[in-house]
């Protein structure tokens, strides 16, 4: 690891520097951590009376049930679609406004902010735009012959959280493909222009493949976000259903935890999710440890 | 620009167009429909221009709150969120510079142990470890308390990690001359590092202000007690209450005055907020 070449000689105070983040973290962090892990492979009664130790029965059962392969699979789509949809449209959005000198400040001042929303205002901005006796989509969608109900449709139900999920990630994505495309060398462009190729030309063959490592980390970070930061919009708009057809994985464990009280499957799928956002982790700094050595 | 195309740049502007009227959509309609009453609704469609009602509605949510929803006046819940969002901030930061110094400018055993533990809780949300985290809290007995509301979102990470990355690039020739100088660890600390760490400071805080301000599954379990109601949380609450009577005028003025602050941080803290944002992620 990276030190400096010169070091104070103290041996004392670097410990009680650490000490509060340390204290915080171990009590906040890795404790609970472990006891999610321990109580995943326990089974508590329904009154808390006794609790037994069970090896894998909590993740068997887990993998067995077919709400929970329902809600994997939920998930992997929402956050497939919601990193699709709000990654595009936030890269058309980028190099538009890289392309308008003068103007940029502003656009970009009109395009941020959503940032600042939270996830349940978000949730509850397009629940109210989707609501079937209210909406304004509703009513356009009524207009042209399809009955849109999110209540009842577990289709319509997700397109909803997508559209809210995505609408808020836009301003992120498009924050990141600015400072990006800032980073490509003007005088690539000037010399290709210089050969002949035309705008749509040189972005797929020159800036696009520069874009390449933002995309990268913009692609983790939005999986990322998608499969845990969009607890407050499912929560505000559909509860998971109708029909757990927007059941994702982070709020199914609220669900069977607090709601459902099955305390062992609840800690299972906690242990799941810590894992799979390791991995995304894991790949992210690989990559950007690649990134500082270039 | 390389060469003019006016048909392009033309495009290019409505393209911008297109999509800063999709981002201001959503708000412009949850604004619009918070300056008309609940009556306005109820024949089935939203209206779309603002109505007469703006004063009464908001003055309505911020002093009085909707009574039958059980919830607060605004005023409070905006205040709490304030104090949580300035808590969590300097929490973080203050925990991150102190743990940051240690790890690059001393030598000392566990010192990679100690890294590797603050890095492991990186990224790993709040969410994905609710239930034992909230057992901890509980069985500290600090439901209900800001206490509790705040330290376990300050247990994260990536501030620590900002200022390592930034600690990395400050010249060592910097501290060989304050160590000539007689400058013990605090003093160089305090009298060089802090002062060259103000602009990453400042960013940082504007981005966890919102990282304290958004949080809503975190409160919603804490709190019981009404006189802890997070802004964010405590609007669930109401929304849930305004399809059984219609309410939504209400329920939109709420909306817009709770992402107000953090909206406004943002446009006015601009630049410091797109540099702390690139700056963490990478």
């Amino acid at each position: 690891m990276q030190t400096k070449r010169t070091i104070f000689p103290n041996r004392v105070l670097p410990y009680f520097l650490l000490l509060p983040q340390l204290a915080v973290t171990l009590v906040f962090f890795i404790w609970p951590a472990l006891q999610a892990v321990k109580s995943s492979f326990e089974r508590e009664d329904p009154f808390g009376f006794r609790t037994t130790f069970i090896w894998l029965d909590n993740y068997t059962r887990l993998f067995a049930e077919a709400g929970y392969i329902n809600s994997l699979s939920r998930t992997a789509v929402f956050a497939v679609l919601v990193t699709l949809l709000s990654m595009s449209l936030s890269l058309i959005l980028a190099v538009a406004v890289n392309r308008v000198l003068r103007t940029n400040r502003i656009y970009t001042t009109l395009l941020v902010w959503p940032y600042a929303v939270a996830p349940v205002v978000v949730g509850i901005l397009w629940w109210f735009i989707f609501n079937p006796t209210i909406g304004i989509l509703p009513y356009m969608m009524r207009s042209v012959g399809i009955a849109w109900n999110p209540r009842v449709n577990g289709d319509h139900a997700m397109i909803l959280v997508i559209v809210a999920a995505s609408w808020k990630q836009i301003s992120y994505n498009f924050l990141f493909f600015v400072a990006g495309l800032q980073s490509v060398p003007q005088s690539l462009t000037e010399a290709a222009a210089i050969d002949g190729a035309g705008p749509f030309k040189r972005f797929w063959t020159i800036v696009f493949p520069l874009l390449s490592p933002t995309t990268f980390f913009l692609l983790i970070v939005n999986i990322n976000y998608a499969m845990f930061d969009t607890f407050g919009i499912i929560d505000a708009t559909t509860s998971g259903g109708p029909n757990q057809a927007t059941n994702v994985l982070v709020y199914k464990v609220y669900a069977d935890g607090f709601l459902g009280l099955n305390i062992g499957s609840s800690a299972a799928q906690s242990v799941i999710l810590m894992l799979i956002v390791i991995a995304l982790t894991a790949i992210q700094f690989r990559f950007i440890e690649r990134r500082v050595q270039y | 620009m390389v060469e003019n195309r006016p048909w392009l740049a033309f495009f290019t502007h409505l393209v911008l167009i297109v999509g800063v009227v999709i981002v201001v959509f959503p708000v412009y309609l949850a604004f619009v429909a918070s300056t008309h009453t609940g009556a306005d609704f109820l024949r089935g469609l939203v209206p779309l221009l603002p109505g007469l009602h703006m004063i009464e509605n908001y003055s309505k949510m911020l002093f009085d709150g909707i009574s039958t929803a059980g919830a607060p006046p605004l005023w409070r819940m905006m205040l709490n969120s304030t104090a949580i969002a300035v808590i969590i901030a300097i929490g973080k930061i203050v925990i991150s510079l102190l743990s940051a110094y240690a790890i690059v400018f001393f030598k000392f055993p566990f010192r990679l142990f100690a890294f590797w533990i603050i890095f492991i809780t990186l990224m790993l949300p709040v969410e994905v470890r609710i239930i034992p985290t909230f057992a901890v809290v509980a069985n500290l007995g600090l439901l209900n308390s800001y206490v509790g509301l705040t330290l376990p979102l300050i247990a994260s990470a990536t501030a620590t990690f900002l200022f390592r990355q930034f600690f990395l690039t400050v010249p060592d020739e910097l501290m060989e001359a304050a160590r000539v100088d007689g400058a013990g660890p605090m003093k160089f600390f305090r009298d060089i590092l802090l002062p060259l760490s103000r602009t990453n400071i400042a960013a940082l805080f504007v981005i966890l202000f919102i990282y304290g301000w958004v949080q809503y599954l975190w409160p919603l379990l804490v709190t019981t007690d009404s006189r802890y109601y997070t802004v964010v949380m405590g609007i669930k609450r109401l929304a849930a209450t305004a399809d059984a009577e219609p309410q939504w005028h209400l329920v939109m003025a709420a909306a817009v005055l709770a992402m107000l602050p953090p909206v406004l941080v943002v446009i006015f803290m601009q630049r410091l907020f797109v540099k702390g944002l690139v700056e963490t992620e990478k």
